[in-house]
């Protein structure tokens, strides 16, 4: 049972998180040390003895209440906003910089009850056409190279989790989030779903293998498009436009039909729609255009 | 006691009563059991994450017959749920807002009663329906609520993925609780602002009134929003309608998911106020009476009091940091939560002034009072790690989040509600309860509590999420299966520290000593009536001198303190 605190830290960006979890310790360390130590002390201190009266005060005075509220707002300004600068920037990094849509691995990933679905484009760089590959728990990547992952899900929320890279994200139906993150050491690690999501939730455990190299990632998707039938019943296409580095990620609501539409749950004839011409020329799965199909 | 009393048959006496100790009395009783209830589910459940799959000793043949004693992946959630829904809904808020609302008020503001007596019955038996659907739902095929007692939709609302009455059982259940706790929070109120005695000033309430004035108005102003939710999510279940319902489950159009969130979190963070509140209004007047001395910066507690109850309505969205809510709103609501951390600090520090210099003496009120200030300094201050938003991202939905709301809301409220017991006890059923047994219920219960709680944050931090029945199934978590063993002891521990209360409770009340009017010496209203008070409380209406905390007071020399009915408050009292 040993002292251990977080799971080894493989991402470019998880060390943000673990400065502030020893940043918040460390401070609000002092305030509990305090306020313990002036308990304890009062408790012995001034603990009832034959003959000796409690001083009468309601420490109403003016100088009790600047006393108060000075530290108060000494509290606020050393632990609180201190803290929540380093937030901020530690924010900007993990969340506010996403990677341009070129430099970057997109995939996909549409949970369902009690699995995750993933998909790489492929060789076209489109989502959802013939030559996707399709994954069941297995998310590939290559190390040192940012990954750009936009979520959804068939059914309920789940929760895409990735303890040893300090970040996680909800796969909500009917909405598109994401997520990105970089891996710096190769191996295999966990992927968690962190949302209740039913009676499987606690087995709904998927595989992030990290790739040395982009070679060894490469090699690995040429050997799953060779194994073909990429599962087309899911999927939508990004937006044109990378997401904008101010801080907000892509997220857009789309409607049931839209997304029963990409999840595979209306007949063929649709789906025919989809993965027609238009998609490769850019037509949004998810954007108002498709309603008027 | 009174004639009128005794006149009357024992169901209209004890059963059907509009008098507000009758009615404090069934609260108490009913938040006890569900106490004992939630609480050995909560043993189940560590029992489940320490010996993942294993048969439960002794009781598990009985609960668990069709897997030989193990819980089962099914009956997991059904653990989780019931235990947060009973502990939050049906244990601590009728013994804080149900008992101690009902016992204190009248008494405290020197009233007969409450301001309407028979919508107070009604409060009663709405929590007793409610109550009795939680009960039934265990029974009905399909088994008890399993989506979490947040009731997240669409897992909540749809029936293709959470099929049974059960479920709608729960829901509805926790409706009609919340529409008790709303009438009885509409009685606080106008009983707080209409009944007080001549002389009773705003000033001169108890802290504990105060904290139960605000807690009320918080609960007037959230309550129906989580009620209406609720419906709402029934409506989706069976009438076809999809509030909450997107994507491939929704059967039309499709309603918005996160707007659930919104509404839920909406009420749920004020709850976690309207459950303390009247816990640091207890402490605030049992640090004052224990140690023999004004409650330190009264107006400015009150004051802090209020701008957390404005505060609490307004950073709900510090929930939803990983729901796909957009970022800057985001830190919109990190932002004023870390801003609570100002009158709470005033809060902490008046307590501290109220210890300082006094004449302290450790009853057990005062121990678990003491032990409130302790668990929540630890539950605050992590607090400001969840409001954190990137690293709240981290922890959210692990047990780092779980200890945390354990520490504020099981740990503080629990002690709170064991604070209330043991001081109000000798003036609700004349007797006093043996100090011996409750101070080593506080020792055992303290450093029990504390093993579990802690434990909780070491996992938490480490990923280990909550509400997963096998900790076993991810490799990152197994150098975490030793500290769920401990847990589960420590909680087993501190479950079978609850049985010296329970004891206690018992034998105290069939053989206690008998209690004086006034045994704790304290200053407020309830304190100068009989123990038990008569049936109407105030033989004539009480004429209020001075406020309740005039301890320590320098020129007296019978006793160190006055009652706010002596007269000579007028020339000796600075409040």
């Amino acid at each position: 049972m040993g002292m251990s605190t977080f799971p080894p830290d493989i991402s470019t960006t998880g060390y943000l998180v673990d400065r502030l979890f020893w940043l918040a310790t460390g401070l609000t360390g002092v305030a509990f040390a305090a306020v313990v130590g002036a308990l304890g002390y009062f408790l012995v201190r001034y603990r009832a003895r034959p003959g000796r009266r409690a001083f009468y005060t309601h420490g109403n005075s003016p100088r009790a209440l600047l006393l108060t509220g000075g530290l108060a707002l000494v509290v606020f300004l050393l632990i609180d906003v201190n803290l929540a600068y380093h937030d901020h920037v530690a924010w900007a990094v993990v969340w506010g910089a996403p990677p341009s849509a070129r430099e970057a691995l997109r995939v996909e990933i549409m949970p369902e009850q009690f699995a995750w679905n993933i998909r790489y484009a492929g060789p076209d760089g489109q989502f959802r056409t013939k030559d996707d590959v399709t994954t069941i728990n297995q998310l590939h990547i290559p190390a040192n190279r940012p990954v750009m992952v936009q979520l959804s899900s068939k059914d309920v929320i789940h929760s895409f989790f990735l303890p040893n890279l300090r970040i996680k994200m909800d796969a909500v139906p009917g909405m598109v989030t994401s997520l990105y993150f970089q891996a710096k050491r190769s191996g295999t690690y966990d992927i968690a779903c962190a949302e209740h999501c039913g009676f499987g939730h606690y087995r709904m455990r998927g595989f992030l293998v990290v790739e040395e190299s982009g070679e060894a990632f490469n090699a690995w998707l040429a050997e799953q498009i060779n194994e073909g039938a990429p599962d087309l019943s899911w999927g939508w296409q990004w937006a044109v436009s990378a997401p904008r580095a101010s801080g907000t990620h892509p997220r857009r609501f789309a409607s049931s039909r839209e997304m029963r539409s990409i999840s595979g749950t209306e007949p063929r004839k649709s789906l025919g729609d989809f993965s027609g011409q238009r998609e490769a020329s850019g037509v949004p799965g998810l954007g108002r255009e498709a309603r008027h199909e | 006691m009174s004639k009128t009393l005794s006149g009357r048959s024992f169901w209209r006496r004890c059963v059907f009563s509009t008098n507000h100790k009758v009615i404090a009395v069934q609260y108490l009783i009913t938040g006890i059991l569900f106490l004992a209830m939630g609480g050995v589910m909560a043993l189940l459940i560590r029992w489940q994450l320490a010996y993942p799959w294993q048969p439960i000793p002794l009781i598990g043949k009985l609960l668990f017959p069709g897997s030989g004693g193990a819980v089962t992946p099914e009956a997991y959630p059904m653990l989780f749920t019931m235990h947060g829904g009973i502990m939050v809904f049906f244990a601590i808020t009728p013994i804080l807002l149900g008992a101690m609302g009902n016992y204190t008020i009248p008494l405290e503001v020197g009233a007969r009663d409450m301001a309407f007596p028979r919508l107070n019955m009604l409060s009663y038996w709405l929590l007793f329906l409610g109550s009795a659907l939680i009960l039934l739902s265990f029974v009905v095929p399909g088994g008890a609520a399993g989506f979490g007692w947040t009731i997240y939709t669409p897992l909540s609302s749809s029936t293709e993925v959470s099929p049974g009455w059960g479920q709608d059982l729960f829901i509805l259940g926790l409706a009609l609780d919340a529409v008790s706790i709303l009438m009885g929070g509409l009685n606080y109120i106008t009983t707080i602002m209409q009944l007080r005695a001549p002389g009773l000033t705003l000033r001169r309430l108890p802290l504990t009134l105060w904290g139960l004035f605000y807690s009320a108005v918080l609960n007037t102003l959230w309550l129906p929003i989580v009620a209406a939710a609720l419906f709402m999510v029934l409506c989706d279940r069976r009438l076809g309608t999809a509030f909450f319902v997107a994507g491939p489950l929704a059967p039309h159009a499709g309603g918005q998911v996160l707007l659930y969130q919104h509404l839920f979190w909406g009420f749920g963070h004020p709850e976690v106020y309207i459950l303390i509140f009247p816990v640091w209004g207890l402490v605030g007047d049992l640090l004052s009476v224990f140690s023999r001395k004004p409650a330190f910066g009264y107006k400015a507690t009150v004051v802090s009091m209020l701008a957390i109850t404005i505060l609490s309505g307004i950073v709900w969205g510090h929930h939803m940091f990983t729901s796909g809510m957009n970022p800057l709103v985001g830190k919109a609501f990190m932002l004023l939560t870390i801003t609570i951390s100002v009158p709470t600090a005033i809060f902490f520090l008046n307590w501290l002034g109220t210890l300082w210099r006094g004449a302290i003496r450790l009853t057990v009120p005062m121990l678990f009072a003491l032990g409130v200030v302790f668990v929540f300094a630890i539950g605050g201050l992590t607090g400001l790690f969840n409001a954190l938003q990137t690293f709240d991202v981290y922890i959210h939905d692990t047990y780092f989040v779980v200890g945390h709301f354990h520490y504020t809301l099981a740990a503080s409220v629990l002690f709170g509600a064991y604070a209330f017991i043991y001081y109000w006890f000798p003036k609700i059923f004349g007797r006093q309860m043996s100090p011996l047994l409750g101070r080593l219920h506080f020792g055992l219960s303290f450093l029990f509590l504390n093993a579990v709680f802690s434990g909780m944050f070491v996992v938490g931090l480490h990923g280990h999420m909550r509400r997963i029945a096998d900790a076993t199934t991810y490799e990152f978590l197994k150098p975490m299966q030793a500290w769920n063993v401990w847990i589960g002891w420590a909680a087993l521990g501190l479950g079978l520290a609850q049985l010296l209360f329970f004891y206690n409770f018992v034998r105290s009340l069939l053989q206690g000593r008998a209690a004086s009017a006034n045994p704790w010496q304290a200053g407020s209203l309830a304190w100068t009536v009989s123990s038990p008070p008569p049936e109407h409380n105030f033989e004539a209406r009480p004429r209020v001198f001075c406020g309740p905390h005039e301890y320590g007071v320098p020129e007296l020399t019978d006793g160190d303190w006055l009652v706010q009915t002596d007269p000579r408050a007028t020339t000796l009292a600075k409040n």
